[in-house]
């Protein structure tokens, strides 16, 4: 296998938008960052900020019947060492990398399971598909996967249904499922959101063991900052479809650039006091609310909610610009108030 | 303490057949004081919502009592209960479910009027509509739109309102922030806050987001399994937990900040069936510091420290490790 310090996955100028009655959304627009092997990259953002198409695009699981438009490209380092680009791939090799090389896990781990196949026939499909074992084989390397996720007697519940298991269990089993074939990319939907937070902890920490065992690489979806800050190598915040920020993870935290970011931050409950003093009466709020994406507005797409906005805001989309070591902004503010650049 | 407002004693409540039901709340005691903001957290299946409903009637209870200033709620017959009801009021957790589709905000405001027979007459209703909507941050001509118009945020608002239109002096919101955003959950925490100041409300916050309850509430009650596991002021809790479960609890929940030390998994398997809850202490399963004669006894509430109450046997573990 070729070693390279090539990211494992490069995305440049994503874009995706749909046509609709009411005219063309763009519901992921300029979209670029990359995931080196073996670390986790968090796409951070509110519902509607385009996070999980930005995932579905990559992974070619739109539905047809969105006619989506995609542009851009998406360059995926593969275990065999070549480099092919997602989007212009055709079904068929897709096919043979998702599942395989591309996995994926999603929120709703019921509603992801089949209710009528067993647990073991789920995580024995794909590798009797890509690995070409055979039934026995596969049950057998699904029994191992469910080890592997530390789900116990299972010998026992691969052959049980969704419906036996709890929320945390189908939640293992969706990973098992994604890490059959032994991927080096994994793209994670908010796994954890619909989970309890001792049960969330667990995941967390699977999905952690999983990766240094296995060196894959992580796209985190999730709007939980709590765990963004404990799981994340780098963060990629998302806003009306664009990236207004990326840094990584301690430098996001520690000084964020953005205006959005900073305000998505401060708003918090948990932050909103710091050790030793009274809690605040009131919590920093980011006023209104995101525009529809049907009528952006002329410029920057946080401006109307943003405290630090001036005239020049509202003329055009500000570009994504740097604002220091590994970090991009869109912000002409925030580029304006960086000391040494010129 | 002044007087509660509401009390809660021994309040259980099971689902299902009479041989194996469902123990959804298990002998459950509290009091809330007038102004006070009650936090009631656990993870699901604790019995918290059960809880909320059970308080306000909507459901009834196996056993056990709620009083109201001292008079017992399940005493009620229908006719009293029903005028009650603008007292004690409810916030619904998924601001998409529990608006109906079909009805203009105006008319959802104005039947909550109705039914208790305030503001009569068209133009003080209308009057009092207005009202409400400014006083939850909406424009009086939202009235007439219908609730698929609105955001989110926007509809938790209108829920707020609900609640709100008949006066009450009592809300128990249930989970009212986790179907919102976070750039949205802080501008309704300030809703509630800044309403619950000028309105003297009486609360009993339901969330499993204890960033939240940290915020909002002055005591909290944890649940596991339908049983009170801990109750302690705000402060006291969060600053040092007692009862191992909501030591677990506080450590798996992530701060943002990756200066802070990681979270660890401190419970390991899933909660059990409230079905068939283990003998004895209920979280004694999945809790680190269990021995035998966890299983033998069922640990009563008790006060540990001035104001603090746990359930635990284990004296030693909740009051050393507290003390380190």
């Amino acid at each position: 296998m070729a070693v390279s310090n090539e990211p494992r996955l490069t995305v440049q100028h994503l874009s995706t938008s749909f046509p609709t009655d009411g005219g063309l959304v763009h519901a992921v627009a300029d979209v670029s960052f990359s995931i080196e092997p073996g670390k986790t990259t968090a796409l951070v953002g509110e519902s509607g900020s385009g996070k999980s198409v930005t995932s579905l695009t990559l992974m070619r699981l739109l539905a047809k019947t969105a006619n989506a438009r995609v542009s851009g490209i998406a360059r995926f380092g593969t275990r065999e060492g070549r480099s092919v680009d997602l989007l212009q791939l055709d079904e068929q090799a897709m096919r043979a990398l998702r599942g395989n090389q591309l996995a994926m896990i999603f929120q709703e781990p019921m509603t992801c399971l089949n209710p009528v196949l067993t647990v073991g026939e789920q995580i024995a499909e794909s590798v009797r598909l890509h690995k070409g074992l055979n039934r026995g084989a596969a049950l057998a390397h699904a029994t191992r996967m469910l080890d592997l996720v530390e789900i116990p007697a299972a010998n026992r519940r691969v052959h049980e249904y969704p419906h036996q298991l709890s929320g945390g269990m189908r939640q293992r089993v969706m990973i098992a499922i994604a890490m059959a074939c032994d991927p080096t990319l994994l793209i994670a939907d908010e796994p954890t959101t619909a989970l309890d937070v001792t049960i969330q902890a667990q995941i967390l920490e699977l999905m952690r063991k999983l990766q240094a065992r296995t060196g894959m690489s992580i796209l985190f979806i999730t709007h939980n900052l709590g765990v963004v800050a404990h799981h994340a190598d780098d963060v990629v915040v998302m806003y009306a479809g664009r990236v207004v920020e990326s840094a990584p993870v301690r430098a996001l935290f520690a000084a964020p650039a953005h205006p959005y970011t900073q305000g998505l931050l401060a708003c918090l409950p948990g932050k909103a006091r710091s050790p030793g003093t009274p809690r605040p009466a009131r919590l920093f709020v980011i006023r209104g609310q995101v525009a529809s994406p049907l009528a952006p507005p002329p410029g920057c797409a946080f401006e109307p909610r943003c405290d630090q906005a001036i005239a020049a805001c509202r003329a055009t989309m500000p570009e994504l610009l740097s604002t220091g070591a590994g970090r991009e902004a869109r912000c002409i503010r925030a580029v304006a108030a960086l000391p040494e650049l010129a | 303490m002044n007087e509660p407002l509401i009390e809660v004693r021994g309040l259980k409540k099971f689902f299902g057949s009479n041989d194996r039901p469902v123990r959804a709340v298990d002998d459950v005691s509290f009091a809330i004081a007038r102004g006070e903001t009650l936090g009631l957290v656990g993870e699901s299946g604790s019995g918290k919502s059960t809880i909320g409903r059970t308080v306000l009637r909507l459901v009834e209870p196996t056993a056990g009592q709620v009083f109201y200033r001292g008079g017992d709620i399940g005493a009620l017959a229908s006719e009293p209960l029903r005028k009650l009801r603008s007292k004690l009021q409810i916030i619904f957790q998924d601001p998409y479910a529990s608006l109906n589709p079909k009805m203009r905000i105006g008319a959802i405001l104005c039947e909550a009027l109705a039914t208790h027979h305030l503001h009569p007459g068209k133009g003080a209703r209308e009057k009092r509509v207005a009202e409400l909507l400014e006083l939850v941050g909406l424009r009086a001509e939202h009235a007439s739109r219908f609730p698929h118009e609105f955001s989110g945020g926007q509809r938790q608002r209108i829920g707020v309102a609900r609640a709100l239109a008949v006066e009450p002096e009592f809300i128990v919101a249930d989970e009212p922030l986790s179907a919102l955003d976070v750039s949205i959950q802080s501008q309704v925490i300030n809703l509630l806050a800044e309403l619950r100041e000028r309105l003297s409300l009486t609360m009993l916050f339901i969330s499993h987001d204890l960033d939240v309850v940290e915020y909002l509430c002055d005591r909290v009650v944890v649940l596991y399994l339908g049983k009170v596991m801990e109750v302690a002021t705000t402060g006291a809790l969060f600053e040092k937990a007692l009862h191992p479960y909501t030591r677990a609890l506080l450590a798996a929940s992530p701060k943002a900040d990756p200066n802070q030390p990681s979270v660890h998994v401190a419970l390991k398997g899933d909660i059990p069936s409230p079905i068939a809850p283990p003998s004895g202490c209920v979280f004694r399963t999945r809790c680190p510091h269990a021995i035998d004669a966890c299983a033998e006894h069922v640990p009563t509430l008790e006060e540990v420290e001035p104001g603090r109450w746990a359930a635990c046997i284990r004296k030693e573990i909740v009051l050393m490790k507290a003390a380190a």
